[in-house]
C-alpha cells in the first residue's frame, strides 16, 4: 500500500533530516514509527503525503507520488495532526467533518449520512453540534479521528495521537485506533500505546531506519531502544532481558 | 488569557449569538447584507454637522436589537476594545474648529465639538449595525451571500480564512503574553523595547500555525473553492424588509425628522 525507495530529505542543505529510507507497508497492516524527538517522523508523514518534496520515490497502491497523482494519492490518506486546534478550522464538529466529502463532491444528504454513521460509529453523537474551540482536549483529538474518518480513507497516518491527553482519554483513543479496519501508521514516542495499536514497528533514530519487525521483539529490545534514546514500555519493563 | 485577549477573543466569537432564532435570524443573509450596506452609506452620508439628523438613525439598531431578541449590552460588551479606538477619532476636531455653531443659553457650542459628536455617531452606528449583522447571520452565510452577489471568490474565501485565524492569532497571542509576564513579574503590560520582536515572533508563530490549517485544508480536498451551506432563498419576507428599511433610511435621510419633531414640541 506504502512504499518508501531511497528518499532522503533535508530542510536545510547539509543537514538531513531523512536518509535513505526504504520500507513498505501492505494493506491493512498497522505499524507504528517511534524514534526520539527530532528523529524525523513528523517529516516523514509530511513527504507521504506530499506537503514536502524529498529525492527518492514514494508509491502509494502502485502510484508514484508526483504533482500528477499528487490529489489521487492524498486522498486516499487520511492524517490526524499532532495539533488538533489546528486540524479543525469551522466552526463546529459537524461542519468540520462534511468539509472533505463536500470537496469531493459528495452532495449534503449523502456527506451528512457519512458524517452521521462515523459519528455513531465512535459513539461521539453528541460532539456533532458542539464548537470546536469548547471541546476539551480529549473530545478535540477524537472529533479530529472523526473529521479524518468522514473522508473514508484507505490509509490513516496519525502524528503522536495519545499526546498530552490524560489516562482516560488515551484509553479511548487507543480503543478507537484499534478498531480501524485501515492500513494505519502511527507515529508516536508513547510505545505502551504503540505496543497496543500496531503489529510492526519502524524504529527512527536521526533520519534513519535503524530496526523494523514486529512490534513486541523491537519494544523489548531493552539494548536497541537505549542505544536510541528511547525507553522499554512500562507494560515491558518488568518481564525482559 | 489577559483581559485584552479574553476581550479579542468574545469579539472573534460571534457564530453561538449567529445560531440563534428570530424573525430577523430567519431572514436571507442577503437581504440583511444589502440593508446594513445601505444603513452604513446613509450613516456616511450625514454632514459632519448633522448630528441631529443623524441621531434618529439609531433607531434601526434600537428595533433590530428588539426584533432579533440580542441583548443590547452584549453589543457593548463585545466591542468594548473596538468602541474607544473608534470614538477616538474626533476627538481632535474641537481644537481645530472652534467657530460658534450654536447657543444652548449660556453656553457657546463650537463647530468642532458638534462635528466630534457626529463622528462618533456615526463610528457607533456603523459599528452596531455591523455587530447586528454578524450577530444574527452565520459567517459562512455571509460569505455565501457575498458569492451570490458576485464578489470575487478568492476575495470572499480570504474574508472566511481571515474571520477564522483570528482566533488562531489570539490564542497565539495568549501563550506569548502569558509566557513573558511569567519571565517579567511585576510589570504592567509589554515593555516598549520588546514590541518588535514580540510582533515578529506572533507573525511567525501565527503564519506556522495558519499553514498547518491551510495544509489540513489541503489534505482534505479544499480546492480554491469553498461549498457554504446552502442558503435560504430570498422570499417574500426579505422583500418587505430590504424595502422597509430602505424606505425607513431615506425618510430619515431626507425628512428632517428631528427638526419636525421639536417644532412640533415647541409649538
Ligand atoms: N520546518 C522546519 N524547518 C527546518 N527544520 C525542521 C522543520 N521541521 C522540522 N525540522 C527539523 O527536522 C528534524 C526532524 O523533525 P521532526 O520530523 O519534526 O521529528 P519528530 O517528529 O520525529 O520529532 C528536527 O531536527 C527538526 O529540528
Ligand atoms: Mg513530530
Amino acid at each position: 500500500m506504502i512504499q518508501f525507495q531511497n528518499v532522503s530529505f533535508a530542510y536545510e542543505p547539509d543537514r538531513p533530516v531523512l536518509q535513505n529510507l526504504s520500507f513498505r507497508i501492505a494493506p491493512g497492516e498497522s505499524v507504528g514509527l517511534i524514534g526520539a524527538n527530532g528523529a524525523g517522523k513528523s517529516t516523514l508523514m509530511k513527504l507521504l503525503l506530499g506537503l514536502r518534496q524529498g529525492e527518492g520515490r514514494i508509491l502509494v497502491d502502485g502510484t508514484e507520488l508526483n504533482k500528477a497523482s499528487l490529489s489521487e494519492i492524498r486522498r486516499k490518506l487520511g492524517y490526524v495532526l499532532q495539533n488538533s486546534d489546528n486540524q479543525m478550522f469551522m466552526p463546529t464538529v459537524y461542519e468540520d467533518m462534511m468539509f472533505a466529502p463536500l470537496n469531493y463532491g459528495l452532495s449534503r444528504e449523502e456527506a451528512e449520512r457519512r458524517v452521521d454513521a462515523v459519528l455513531e460509529r465512535l459513539g461521539l453523537e453528541d460532539l456533532k453540534h458542539r464548537h470546536n474551540h469548547k471541546l476539551s482536549g480529549g473530545e478535540k483529538r477524537m472529533a479530529a479521528i472523526a473529521t479524518i474518518l468522514a473522508m473514508e480513507p484507505e490509509a490513516v497516518l496519525m502524528d503522536e495521537p495519545s499526546s498530552a491527553l490524560d489516562p482516560y482519554n488515551r484509553r479511548i483513543v487507543i480503543n478507537t485506533i484499534r478498531s480501524l479496519p485501515q492500513t494505519k501508521l502511527i507515529a508516536s514516542h508513547d510505545l505502551d500505546m504503540i505496543l497496543d495499536t500496531c503489529d510492526r514497528v519502524l524504529l527512527m533514530s536521526k533520519g534513519q531506519l535503524v530496526a523494523d519487525g514486529p512490534t513486541e521483539e523491537i519494544l523489548s529490545d531493552r539494548a536497541l531502544l537505549e542505544a536510541n534514546r528511547m525507553e522499554l514500555p512500562f507494560c515491558l519493563a518488568g518481564r525482559t532481558k | 488569557m489577559n483581559k485584552m485577549q479574553k476581550a479579542l477573543r468574545e469579539l472573534a466569537e460571534m457564530d453561538e449569538l449567529a445560531a440563534q432564532n428570530s424573525i430577523i435570524h430567519r431572514l436571507c443573509p442577503t437581504a440583511k447584507l444589502l440593508a446594513t450596506v445601505l444603513y452604513i452609506a446613509v450613516v456616511l452620508s450625514f454632514g459632519k454637522y448633522q448630528l441631529s439628523g443623524l441621531a434618529v438613525l439609531l433607531l434601526w439598531p434600537v428595533l433590530l436589537f428588539q426584533l432579533s431578541g440580542i441583548p443590547v449590552h452584549i453589543c457593548f460588551y463585545k466591542l468594548r476594545i473596538v468602541l474607544p479606538l473608534v470614538l477616538a477619532v474626533g476627538l481632535f476636531n474641537p481644537f481645530f474648529d472652534r467657530a460658534i455653531l450654536l447657543r444652548l443659553g449660556p453656553l457657546a457650542v463650537s463647530g468642532g465639538f458638534i462635528s466630534m459628536l457626529t463622528l462618533m455617531l456615526k463610528g457607533l452606528l456603523c459599528l452596531m449595525a455591523s455587530f447586528l449583522l454578524m450577530a444574527t447571520t452565520n459567517f459562512d452565510s455571509l460569505c455565501a451571500s457575498l458569492r451570490k452577489l458576485h464578489i470575487p471568490g478568492m476575495l470572499v474565501t480570504l474574508l472566511l480564512l481571515t474571520y477564522r485565524y483570528v482566533g488562531v492569532m489570539t490564542e497565539e497571542l495568549a501563550v506569548m503574553t502569558e509566557a513573558y509576564s511569567l519571565r517579567a513579574p511585576g510589570q504592567k503590560g509589554l515593555q516598549v523595547s520588546a514590541w518588535g520582536s514580540f510582533l515578529g515572533q506572533l507573525l511567525l508563530r501565527s503564519m506556522d500555525r495558519a499553514q498547518e490549517l491551510y495544509a489540513s485544508m489541503l489534505l482534505r480536498g479544499y480546492h480554491e473553492h469553498f461549498h457554504y451551506a446552502p442558503m435560504k432563498p430570498f422570499g417574500p419576507g426579505d422583500v418587505v424588509y430590504l424595502a422597509l428599511s430602505a424606505l425607513f433610511f431615506l425618510v430619515l435621510r431626507f425628512v428632517p425628522a428631528a427638526q419636525l419633531l421639536g417644532n412640533l414640541l415647541l409649538r
